[in-house]
């Protein structure tokens, strides 16, 4: 069974016929091609399909695609800005904070809810928001001085 | 350490800002049109004969294009190692653990080819199933496969020196033994494939592989396509770490069914099914005995090993020899005994891991020094030190430890880690405790017996000659090979990194062996480094022609050429640059002739200008059999020191800091050597406080999900300090080597001795549980 959903994905108006069992991370995937949001467990234990809705970090593997109806979503594909990286992008990619990078997008979108509710965050309070994305490259390190270093640029930048 | 402009330096990645926006494709990201999607269908039981398939309602299925079992697969036997193919695509005697692949399915979707698996009825004769190694050993046990009596896969028997007689003449002799458990990779991205079989006979595979060149073989053997037809595509991998070093049934059942198609079928594992394809790392039992002299010299080394290989044989017999040869180094030993025994079991087989077979023998190995050094009254770094090698030196299994900074390793952490003032200081319940390892940079041989080239890399400029492109078969898997190899072209031809553009993992680019044994730097970049040259010496004849000049008098670097040092007269190829390029944004400027006109001079003179480079090891090693495993043209080596609080009711362990010093050779991208060295300290730490598959009784995987099979979160890691050492490696290129697999050696042990130095228990089983820890203090409060 097929239902209507009406969205806003990356500022853009999205309106789609979805499947009721269809959820988030196969209609982002599959229906729209945003292949940036990555499928690593369908069971919310890895992250790396994490997206912000409604300016939550979610699992958008343990969310419906009906559920998201009327609500705001986030992508990684919609952080840069006029081709311009978003700071937390450009701190992953200075930082070092990027190896095989298939967490990455879950990892920035996590961070980013962060950043958006705390802009001057403990380490610990970076390290306890990015817990539910799992990395098995880089050992955390980078990615968390990464956040650490984004969160002081966002700062500066919004002080200007 | 030369003077250089790109190497050495802390590069951000060249695919950064790719995988930061989502733009970066990954094998599960491709679709196609007419695309099929495919299913396979595994054992639900650990040990049966198949006594009936029957796949017609599943052909019936509205939907379903295609449905096949061993009869349209074949029975072609395959796997890592000619001397042990011992897989079929598909089973069709009997399977042999639960997850064995029985039949495959091709539908227009992803449900329908779920719904066709579930119509395909198979009769199965249960037969008795083992599970347990040393159960798999004894005499009536089930047998696993008719051609290995006894279950047993390998024996390794080696012995270097008169062992029993060093053991005999030696002060001290203390025995160990060690068990760990089986793991998975959990890299975050499960394996996809999308195969494309053309009309013309030809097969491309995207596929999520460590190895194309080896996917392209056995793909080409297994499906019986002319290897010249079947072509390997790597997007980029979400991680490997040893487990997508061979071809999967996955690959192959893709490529079998878009050749009965006509259309492109794409695959991608589940979570569980990871855990079911495993290939991850063994479980080793471990059994040494070290014999030393009262000052602390180390003298003979007894050693046993018990693997558990599960169903199939994939890279275990590497692996059996492996736990032997790597315990050659770091440090002098007079003799060497090993005796190595791989065994089936009922399982899902283990294969290559981060450290391949070497970790868990080095945990061992590392405790004993550290017994030992305790009961001679020794500090364990001290004992290190009395007995390590340095560059130059051969193990006794004739391993050329042609550059090695153990020593300054060892020196760099004891400092970093303020281990004077710490060790025999630390109030109970807290720890510290030391490891040292080394590894191999790329192993000396490839996995069929072969003179091939191990890698060969194309540079090609473009015609302008603004950019530098370079076509390898490597494997950027996430490690940073493709910013390696950027960086070696820029450094060699003397341009910037921004002029180098790496197109890599495909087989039509060039041969590469690909991402494992920790060889892409050493030796992708060799042949990076002589395809530069060769471009170079291309450009220098044609200016020099042009010119006038000697060859002799001309060199490259930042971009520029230079004439005896000075910037020559150039004056006619600048102009004729700049008219040619009328109208463009970045005419060449500057007092010197660049590397852009030098290069269009030599495009104008000779057509498009390509180098080309290849490298293969030496021939290396004794003569022994077996020895060929561990042999490699360099080694790159770990020490590493742990500090940890242990919660004495409880048991529950932090990890409170690790230092960790790592000799790399030239460093070429500081940064990544880092992302290296910290990620091998957290799958480290994970092995040894929470990771183990589990089965139920009939061989089920209990935990087969990133929940309940725990890999570290960042709250589970503590800072690290890294401490990069350089060595110069003669045989490296800029003398660089490994640092992937090396980095990982020391973690198990200097947590273990951390965990002894804070509680007095000896932990000899992994995972280190506050479960396990909390047993084994209570057993030590009552003295048993």
């Amino acid at each position: 069974m097929k239902k209507t959903i009406q969205l806003t994905i990356n500022g853009e108006p999205v309106e789609a016929a979805v499947s009721t069992n269809q959820t988030l991370v196969q209609f982002l995937r599959d229906d729209l091609g945003l292949t940036g949001t990555k499928h690593g467990c369908g069971l919310g234990d890895c992250g790396a399909c994490t997206v912000i809705l409604d300016g939550k970090a979610v699992n958008s593997c343990l969310v419906l695609a009906v559920q998201a109806d009327g609500g705001e979503i986030l992508t990684i594909e919609g952080l840069a800005e006029n081709g311009k990286l978003h700071p937390l992008q450009q701190a992953f990619v200075d930082k070092g904070a990027i190896q095989c990078g298939f967490c990455t997008p879950g990892m920035i979108l996590s961070a980013k809810a962060l950043l958006d509710e705390k802009p001057n965050p403990t380490e610990l309070e970076i390290r306890t928001a990015i817990s539910g994305n799992l990395c098995r490259c880089t050992g955390y390190q980078k990615i968390v001085e990464a956040i650490g270093e984004a969160a002081e640029v966002i700062r500066v930048r919004e002080e200007s | 350490m030369g003077d250089y402009r790109v190497l050495n330096t802390r590069a951000p990645r060249v695919d950064g800002p790719a995988k930061a926006t989502g733009q970066a494709k990954y094998a599960d990201d491709f679709k196609m049109p007419g695309m099929l999607y495919a299913a396979i269908l595994q054992s639900p039981v650990a040990h049966a004969r198949i006594l009936h398939i029957d796949t017609s309602k599943a052909k019936k299925l509205p939907g379903v294009k295609a449905v096949v079992t061993s009869k349209e697969a074949g029975l072609i036997k395959y796997g890592v190692s000619p001397a042990r193919y011992d897989e079929t695509l598909f089973a069709h005697d009997k399977v042999r653990y639960v997850g064995d692949e029985i039949a495959a399915v091709a539908a227009f979707n992803q449900d329908t080819a779920q719904e066709a698996l579930s119509l395909i009825k198979v009769d199965y004769e249960e037969l008795p199933a083992v599970f347990d190694m040393f159960e798999a050993m004894k005499e009536g046990a089930p047998q696993i496969h008719d051609e290995f009596p006894g279950n047993m896969n390998a024996e390794v028997h080696q012995e270097f020196g008169d062992t029993e007689a060093a053991l005999e003449s030696c002060d001290l002799v203390v025995d160990h033994t060690f068990l760990n458990k089986r793991q998975d990779a959990a890299f975050i991205e499960p394996h996809s494939c999308l195969a494309v079989f053309e009309p013309t006979g030809r097969l491309t595979l995207y596929t999520s592989t460590q190895v194309p060149h080896y996917v392209m073989r056995t793909v080409a053997m297994t499906l019986q396509i002319p290897v010249g037809n079947v072509r390997v595509v790597k997007p980029y991998v979400g991680g490997g770490f040893g487990p997508k070093c061979e071809a999967t049934p996955l690959e192959m059942s893709c490529g079998l069914l878009s050749k009965i198609t006509g259309r492109p079928v794409k695959m991608s594992y589940s979570r569980e099914q990871v855990f079911l394809h495993s290939r991850a790392r063994h479980q080793f039992f471990a059994e040494m005995s070290l014999g030393v002299m009262k000052d602390g010299t180390m003298v003979a080394l007894k050693n046993k090993a018990v693997l558990d290989g599960g169903a199939y044989t994939s890279f275990g017999i590497a692996t059996v020899y492996y736990s032997g040869s790597l315990l050659g180094g770091p440090y002098k030993l007079k003799s060497m005994k090993y005796d190595g025994y791989r065994v089936y079991t009922n399982k899902p087989a283990c294969g290559a891991q981060r450290g391949h077979g070497g970790v868990a023998h080095r945990a061992c190995f590392e405790q004993l020094i550290d017994m030992t050094a305790e009961k001679i009254g020794m500090d364990p770094v001290d004992m290190r030190l009395k007995n390590i090698m340095t560059t130059g030196d051969m193990t006794v299994n004739e391993l050329d430890m042609s550059s090695l900074g153990m020593k300054e390793c060892i020196e760099a952490i004891r400092s970093g880690s303020d281990w004077n003032n710490k060790k025999g200081k630390l109030p109970r319940g807290k720890g510290i405790g030391m490891a040292c390892g080394f590894f191999v940079s790329g192993a000396g041989y490839p996995i069929y017996r072969s003179d091939t080239y191990h890698s060969t890399v194309v540079i090609k400029l473009s015609e302008d000659g603004g950019m530098a492109n370079v076509l390898t078969g490597s494997a950027e898997i996430g490690q940073g090979s493709d910013t390696t190899m950027a960086m070696i072209a820029a450094e060699t031809l003397g341009i910037k990194l921004e002029n180098v553009r790496v197109y890599s993992g495909d087989t039509d680019y060039s041969v590469d062996l690909g991402a494992y044994s920790s060889r892409q730097t050493l030796m992708t970049g060799h042949a990076t480094k002589e395809a530069a040259e060769e471009i170079k010496s291309k450009i220098a004849l044609y200016l020099s022609e042009e010119l006038d000049v000697p060859v002799a008098s001309i060199t490259f670097g930042d971009g520029i050429v230079k004439f005896d040092g000075g910037p020559g007269n150039f004056d006619k190829l600048r102009t004729s640059y700049i008219k040619e390029h009328r109208g463009w944004t970045d005419p060449p400027s500057g007092e010197y002739l660049t590397f852009r006109e030098a290069a269009r001079l030599a495009y104008l003179k000779a057509g498009t200008i390509v180098g080309t480079g290849k490298y293969k090891p030496p021939k290396l090693g004794g003569s022994y059999k077996g020895a060929a495993v561990g042999t490699s043209p360099a080694y790159g080596c770990s020490a590493q020191i742990v500090e940890v609080s242990v919660d004495l009711e409880t048991g529950q362990i932090t990890v409170d800091g690790m230092t960790d010093a790592h000799d790399c050779g030239l460093a070429i991208n500081k940064m990544s050597v880092e992302g290296q060295m910290q990620g091998s300290l957290s799958m480290g730490l994970g092995e040894c406080l929470f990771e183990e598959v589990k089965f139920d009784s009939r061989g089920r995987i209990i935990n087969p999900s990133l929940g309940e099979y725990k890999i570290p979160t960042a709250l589970d890691m503590p800072k690290i300090k890294s401490i990069i050492v350089e060595s110069n490696e003669p045989n490296g290129p800029y003398g660089a080597k490994e640092v992937g697999e090396g980095a990982i050696m020391p973690t198990i042990p200097a947590m273990l001795n951390a965990i002894y130095d804070a509680t007095g228990v000896r932990v000899n089983e992994l995972p280190v549980t506050s479960e396990r820890l909390f047993m084994a203090l209570k057993k030590k409060e009552e003295g048993v």
